[in-house]
């Protein structure tokens, strides 16, 4: 059995997220089996891209239904939290319905810059253990145009352009807006939190 | 508050980082990885690479330094350089680049922007500009990477930066060729016109030769972040030194 595994969503960029975890020590199964990614302690649901595209992918793939009926901790990361939610505006795209919300575009009348790209702090709501041992709103890497709305599942909220979720939690579910596994030493601990869950 | 970003050049010739003065007379600075491993210490937000030979040559050019840079790396990159086909684009997304930057393909062939953006995500699409001024316009410059085929691309520099971000473009680092090099200051002028015009992250690129270089493009053309090579090179500015300076100005880094 497994100790981890990464979900292989498809798309680009899901390398990124095997070397931070490499930097770790750790070697996790980079799968698309439902079998293995139900047997494993812990899974990781990377994802860079449309929505809904990467929805098509998992249905494909015939993961939707392995991935909501998880028990064990799951977190999505970038694209992999935003699909977590009910719905998404980017392609107007039903999701994995486990956290109740419609992920939101950024409005682009306001002046700021779209997509909100760069190091913004995360103020904790709630328990996070996912930021323990961990200074005041620290620093992590976005890189997004959609965002969650905040809701009582926030466990940390970031501000541009609208207060969003930049990380969110329920039940066995969590999830990160912005990307640790290029978020420098903070990233780095929160990944070794998840897996200390 | 989102943090305005400091980030180094790495401009890359045969797999070592090289730096010329307004684009001529490369000297070879160092190796890819010991520079990468020393701006990640000294704070860097994000590094670029940049293989500046590659599209002048018109030859494809091999990345497997990506792959070194994208498992030592803790923070974002950029690769730049010679990506004029979907897949090589997916070659060095693949082997762990965070975005990638265009510059003369998009100008040959402005749909490739909106190609990789509709694949990849705009947030993976950089579009570089090099840009000079010329009798009071600022107009594009193309195969910058080699002064003997460098051509005006027949394109004005707001102009293009608009059809980009409309294609696609996810980011613009505006490259102000008249002051490449020579450390005397960001061209502040004409970053603020382009800020006008860009509602993406826009990147200042050329000149930075001074603490109050940056201080002055963060406060006057509002840039989202800063983009340099010679001056962290040559270690006449520390980063961590430089962001605390900037902290003391007001202005929100990552410290």
């Amino acid at each position: 059995m497994p100790r981890l595994s990464v979900v292989n969503s498809g798309g680009a960029n899901l390398s990124s997220v095997l070397f931070a975890l490499d930097r770790l020590g750790i070697t996790p199964e980079f799968t698309e089996d439902p079998d293995v990614i139900t047997s494993s302690d812990k899974v990781i649901l990377p994802g860079v891209g449309h929505a809904a595209h990467a929805m098509k992918i998992l249905r494909d793939k015939n993961l939707i239904g392995c991935l909501k009926s998880l028990k064990q901790p799951v977190i999505g990361i970038c694209l992999g939290m935003q699909l977590l939610y009910s719905s998404s505006e980017e392609g107007d795209v039903e999701c994995l319905d486990i956290i109740p919300g419609r992920i939101q575009e950024f409005s682009k009348t306001t002046g700021q810059a779209v997509p909100h790209m760069g190091w913004n702090t995360i103020k904790t709501q709630g328990e996070n253990a996912l930021l323990k041992g961990m200074d005041d709103n620290p620093y992590a890497y976005f890189v997004h145009s959609y965002a969650a709305p905040v809701s009582e599942h926030t466990i940390g909220k970031t501000e541009y352009i609208m207060p969003f979720t930049a990380m969110v939690k329920r039940d066995n579910f969590y999830g990160c807006q912005f990307h640790p596994e290029r978020s420098g030493e903070v990233g780095e601990t929160i990944l070794r939190n998840f897996l200390e869950i | 508050m989102l943090a305005k970003r400091i980030i180094p050049c790495l401009d890359v010739k045969d797999g070592v980082v090289v730096k010329g003065v307004q684009f001529r007379n490369h000297e070879v600075v160092g190796d890819i990885l010991d520079l990468a491993a020393r701006y990640v210490d000294e704070g860097a937000d994000e590094l670029v690479f940049y293989d500046i030979t590659a599209s002048s040559d018109d030859r494809v050019v091999d990345k497997t330094w990506v792959r070194d840079v994208a498992r030592l790396l803790n923070i974002p990159f950029c690769v730049a350089g010679g990506i004029r086909t979907m897949k090589q684009a997916e070659a060095v997304l693949n082997n762990g680049a965070d975005k990638i930057s265009i510059n003369s393909p998009a100008l040959e062939n402005p749909g490739f922007i909106t190609e990789l953006a509709d694949v990849f995500g705009v947030q993976c699409v950089v579009v570089g500009i090099d840009s000079r001024e010329e009798s009071g316009n600022y107009v594009v410059y193309q195969y910058t990477g080699d002064e003997t085929k460098t051509v005006a691309a027949k394109r004005d520099t707001l102009t293009w930066i608009r059809e980009a971000v409309d294609r696609g473009a996810g980011e613009i680092v505006l490259n102000c060729m008249n002051q490449d090099g020579v450390r005397k200051g960001y061209d502040v002028r004409q970053l603020s016109q382009a800020r006008e015009v860009c509602s993406v992250p826009l990147i200042a690129s050329g000149g930075a030769g001074a603490v109050e270089h940056f201080t002055d493009v963060f406060n006057t053309a509002h840039v989202d972040g800063a983009l340099a090579a010679s001056v962290f090179h040559k270690k006449i500015i520390n980063i961590a030194d430089l962001k605390q300076d900037l902290t003391k100005e007001k202005i929100c880094v990552r410290n």
